[in-house]
């Protein structure tokens, strides 16, 4: 009998993208989870405009893509270094934003 | 305080939706994100490939980053003249589409011909009526004596496809502006007939400002459809002459389908995606804050 995995070949999954999504998902769950345990009213920070959970949430996966890639651009080797700022950014986000 | 009552039942309904999108759209992105860190030699054999791609994307001296930013210059720079060209255009035709009577319906209809048409077909139009054996255009300016040919010349390639998207989009923008100025009320036209404004500062004054809403509406669609453009410029010139044409659309079709390029195409489409994500982002956010502060 075919398996899940099987059937899912063409997807041509690894490890690394299933730990990437399944980090997604439960980042989205969680999100959701607060949202709706401790609901919360927007607000204003470095921005400029309101946020939401949410929004910083985007914002930072959104900058910390532009950070990976920058980092790629020019040729770095140690990916700890853009993942630090990226977690540094995120942490300034959920903080200030 | 709102009071309405409130029911998360509501999100049942949009069960349905989740699952189409999940089937046409997430379960093809999570599988462009896996291959965007292998290799392949068919057979659904993969290789790990780490960042690979991207670094040979996002390099400059290689042959991909060298298509890559060739093609993502080349489709701003199409943008940005579309966007030039179109906003202006549109808010002039709005301003000239009668207020009342049967002119109304018959400008409406007429103007929104354009967008009634197919891509493909638009593209075979403007493919046929610039040809200079039987196209009224490429006759016609060859005649005049202008040195006009689309499958050799850059740049009558890049003035036809300009022209095409000016002819088949300007209509949008007109009725979207169209729209915006029914929507301003008669008393701010009274107000400034009695301070005795004249045309243009009741343009600049009343209509410019209410129409900033449904401009920055139709500069975000238009952005967004000349940036991922493909279907027209691809039945007039294919891309070319050489790479004259070739958008990134264009390109990345050629390098995933035509080259069955799957690691670079998937690098590709991931990098183009989120330029996309981060303007509509951008867009998005700027009209619903512009919103709050206009309802503050």
């Amino acid at each position: 009998m075919d398996t899940i995995a099987d059937h899912l070949a063409w997807m041509a999954w690894t490890w690394q993208t299933i730990v990437f999504f399944a980090c997604m998902a439960a980042a989205l769950a969680g999100l959701t989870t607060l949202a709706v345990l401790r609901p919360e009213t927007p607000h204003r920070g470095i921005l400029g405009f309101a946020t939401t959970r949410g929004d910083r949430f985007f914002v930072s996966l959104l900058a910390s893509a532009f950070i990976f890639l920058g980092f790629i651009r020019f040729g770095g080797e140690n990916f700890l270094y853009p993942a630090a700022a990226a977690l540094l950014l995120a942490a300034v986000m959920f903080r200030f934003a | 305080m709102d009071t309405r009552a409130f029911a998360n039942r509501a999100w049942l309904f949009v069960v349905p939706v989740m699952i189409v999108v999940l089937f046409s759209s997430l379960t093809p992105m999570m599988t462009v994100v896996n291959y965007s860190f292998q290799d392949t030699m068919g057979q659904n054999n993969f290789f790990w490939n780490g960042v690979g791609w991207f670094q040979n994307l996002l390099d400059p001296t290689t042959a991909v980053g060298q298509r890559f930013q060739g093609s993502l210059l080349r489709n701003l720079l199409f943008s940005a003249v579309v966007l030039a060209i179109e906003v202006p255009l549109g808010i002039a035709v709005s301003l000239c589409i009668p207020k009342s009577g049967w002119r109304v319906g018959a400008a409406l209809v007429l103007i929104a011909l354009p967008l009634l048409i197919p891509y493909n077909v638009v593209g075979v139009i403007w493919q046929l009526f610039s040809r200079t054996d039987i196209g009224l255009l490429g006759v016609g300016l060859t005649a005049a004596g202008v040195p006009f040919n689309v499958t050799q010349d850059a740049a009558s390639a890049w003035f036809v496809i300009i022209v095409m998207d000016v002819w088949h989009w300007t209509s949008m923008l007109a009725l979207l502006c169209y729209a915006g100025l029914k929507a301003i009320p008669d008393a701010y036209y009274q107000a400034a007939r009695i301070d005795g404004a004249n045309r243009w500062s009741v343009f600049r004054n009343i209509e410019l400002p209410k129409l900033r809403k449904v401009l920055v509406i139709g500069m975000l669609l238009r952005f967004m459809g000349s940036f991922m453009i493909y279907t027209e410029p691809f039945t007039v010139t294919g891309g070319g002459p050489g790479e004259a044409t070739s958008f990134l659309s264009i390109d990345l079709v050629k390098m995933a389908l035509g080259q069955v390029d799957l690691g670079n195409a998937a690098a590709y489409s991931l990098v183009y995606n989120l330029i996309t994500l981060t303007v509509c982002w951008v867009f998005f956010t700027y009209t619903t804050h512009a919103d709050q502060k206009d309802a503050a």
